[in-house]
């Protein structure tokens, strides 16, 4: 575990040292403080608003982390050639991903706490005190954190065995996708093609279920989320990105570094 | 038990769109290395002196035969714990500090870290980094970033070092920094592996050399044997000869070389060394030396590798592009 956890440690250094993403966590917390401007001007929606702004801006803003810190890590070893420092010190290949994806998910964790930080002082701002009924974003985030952990480890099995831009690209396909499951779903059973049908049933058991952890609007109208969901939603999670490491596990375990 | 073994190791490389051809890269090397030993590897550019290393470093997977290091397979990378290794040409972090960066390798050791920060800062001193260990890689040159791979491929006090072309990129005084390290790690009682094309190194350096060539073992032996192979001719010098002394000796003769006031002979390789003298002196030459001139390595290395791909000594051959070493030319007893 020491070797998992210096490379954890190692890849969220690496992460934290990229301007990039000062300047990611920077226009969301200019999107968030601009939330407060928006609500100000609109009559009785004013906080529906804020919080769909915030946790729109934290999403966004966190999916873009995720994209470009999942596909380079990674990338960046095997290009810049210091995976070859690293593979030949006693560490197991399992032992390097899951160590890579588990700095990437400490860094998107750090991110987001910064990011719910400003969020939680413009709501503050707005409304002047906080309250239980305050908690409902705070669920929505936990969501948006599962989602973008889910996100990173797409991101990852994509960039061992492809380049940065198309590992972006498919990354960023799949959540789209992802997000529109239902949608394509119940396109299939209104099609009178059968084949179809269950092409896009299965793909919709396939494919990683990103909308499930969509519920900014719940949150933002004070609605708590059932606890069943909470868990589920964690198990899936959980289930998912093992399947998706262990996927880069397999891949990199086969990998050659010429 | 050996320090490293290779039996029959063979590596073929798929190349093309479709990746359905294949590259011989290694062809059925084999070779041990005892331990306590220094131990070069030697090969024009292209032989497969890196895919070796490589191999016994599990970055890339043999095609058929196997290995072991200090008697474990290859495949256990629990062995990775007593080697260190420098690849060719290193690559660290840019957002590292030189002791950062073997702090890390440490913890990749699993050593813990008052330990780390110990050895980080006792062998950057010894690489001769030490005013540089809080200065980011990035703004290292390549002599400093080839003595900071060292550093990082020593931190766990291995048994086995491997090195890619260690003196790669070093200037003068580096190589010999590099050079003397190599030395004290053999005197710690450790055993060095290491890949060069820079055969003077080699000499300096190796108690046994591997000789590839287009990924063929092309000769294998301990350097004293190498180097007292046999005597390839014998030399005369004299001081000021004149027109009938060099035609007194000209039946003897092999070649003739003319250096200031005094002319080289390299004699015919039958030549009887007594009737020489004896003519010499008839003709009233004044004789400087008369030395037999034994194989070098580069001669033994050249031999092997022409010799292997049919080609004339000093034609344009992989051979070419070594780094020529007068001094290497020839090695006086």
């Amino acid at each position: 575990m020491s070797r998992v956890a210096a490379i954890a440690v190692h890849a969220f250094k690496e992460s934290v040292r990229e301007k990039v993403l000062y300047n990611l966590v920077f226009f969301a917390l200019l999107m968030i403080g601009a939330g407060i401007l928006v609500s100000s001007v609109s009559i009785g929606i004013n906080q529906i608003l804020l919080v769909n702004l915030g946790l729109s801006a934290i999403s966004v803003f966190g999916l873009l982390i995720a994209v470009f810190i999942g596909i380079s890590l990674v990338w960046k070893e095997i290009e810049r050639r210091t995976i070859y420092n690293v593979l030949s010190k006693p560490v197991a290949r399992f032992e390097f991903i899951l160590g890579k994806y588990l700095g990437l998910v400490l860094t998107l964790t750090v991110n987001t706490a910064i990011m719910t930080v400003g969020f939680y002082l413009a709501l503050y701002y707005e409304k002047g005190r906080l309250g239980f009924e305050d908690l409902a974003p705070l669920e929505a985030i936990y969501f948006i954190l599962l989602q973008l952990a889910l996100v990173v480890g797409v991101a990852l099995l994509l960039s061992t065995i492809s380049t940065p831009v198309l590992s972006a690209v498919f990354t960023l396909s799949l959540y789209l996708i992802g997000n529109l499951l239902e949608d394509l779903r119940g396109f299939g059973e209104q099609s009178a093609n059968a084949m179809l049908r269950n092409l896009l049933r299965g793909l919709s058991y396939v494919l990683p279920n990103f909308g499930t952890f969509s519920v900014i609007s719940q949150a933002a109208h004070g609605q708590l989320i059932p606890g069943y969901r909470l868990w589920s939603n964690s198990l899936y999670a959980l289930l998912y990105l093992t399947v998706l490491v262990s996927g880069a596990v397999l891949i990199f375990e086969e990998r050659e570094f010429r | 038990m050996w320090a490293v073994e290779t039996i029959e190791l063979t590596k073929e490389y798929p190349v093309g769109f479709w990746r359905r051809r294949s590259k011989l890269a290694l062809d059925r090397l084999s070779f041990t290395v005892d331990g306590r030993e220094i131990f070069g590897l030697l090969g024009p550019n292209g032989a497969g002196k890196t895919t070796t290393l490589k191999l016994l470093l599990r970055l890339v997977f043999p095609t058929s035969g196997s290995g072991r290091i200090l008697g474990r397979p290859l495949s256990d990378v629990r062995v990775h714990a007593r080697i260190g290794y420098l690849p060719e040409n290193p690559s660290f972090y840019d957002h590292l500090t030189a002791e950062e960066l073997v702090n890390y390798a440490g913890w990749l050791f699993g050593l813990p870290g008052a330990e780390c920060r110990r050895r980080s800062r006792r062998l950057l001193e010894q690489v001769g980094l030490a005013e540089s260990a809080g200065v980011a890689v990035r703004k290292f040159s390549k002599g400093m970033t080839q003595r900071l791979g060292i550093a990082q491929a020593l931190v766990n006090d291995p048994d086995v070092i491997f090195l890619d072309e260690p003196m790669s990129g070093l200037d003068p005084l580096g190589r010999r920094q590099v050079r003397d390290l190599i030395l004290s790690l053999r005197q710690e009682g450790k055993t060095v592996f290491f890949s060069t094309h820079i055969l003077s190194d080699a000499e300096m350096l190796c108690d046994r050399v591997a000789i590839l060539d287009r990924g063929r073992l092309q000769g294998l032996g301990s350097l004293r044997e190498i180097l007292s192979l046999s005597v390839s001719s014998t030399e005369l010098v004299l001081e000021e000869p004149d027109g009938d002394v060099l035609d007194a000796l000209a039946p003897f003769t092999a070649a003739t070389v003319r250096t200031g006031d005094r002319v080289r002979l390299e004699l015919v390789s039958d030549a009887d060394v007594n009737a020489v003298l004896e003519a010499a002196l008839a003709a009233g030459a004044r004789i400087v030396s008369l030395n037999p001139v034994k194989t070098s390595l580069e001669d033994f290395f050249l031999a092997r590798v022409a010799g292997s791909t049919g080609r004339e000594r000093g034609a344009s051959t992989p051979a070419a592009d070594l780094e020529r070493i007068p001094e290497a030319r020839s090695k006086r007893p």
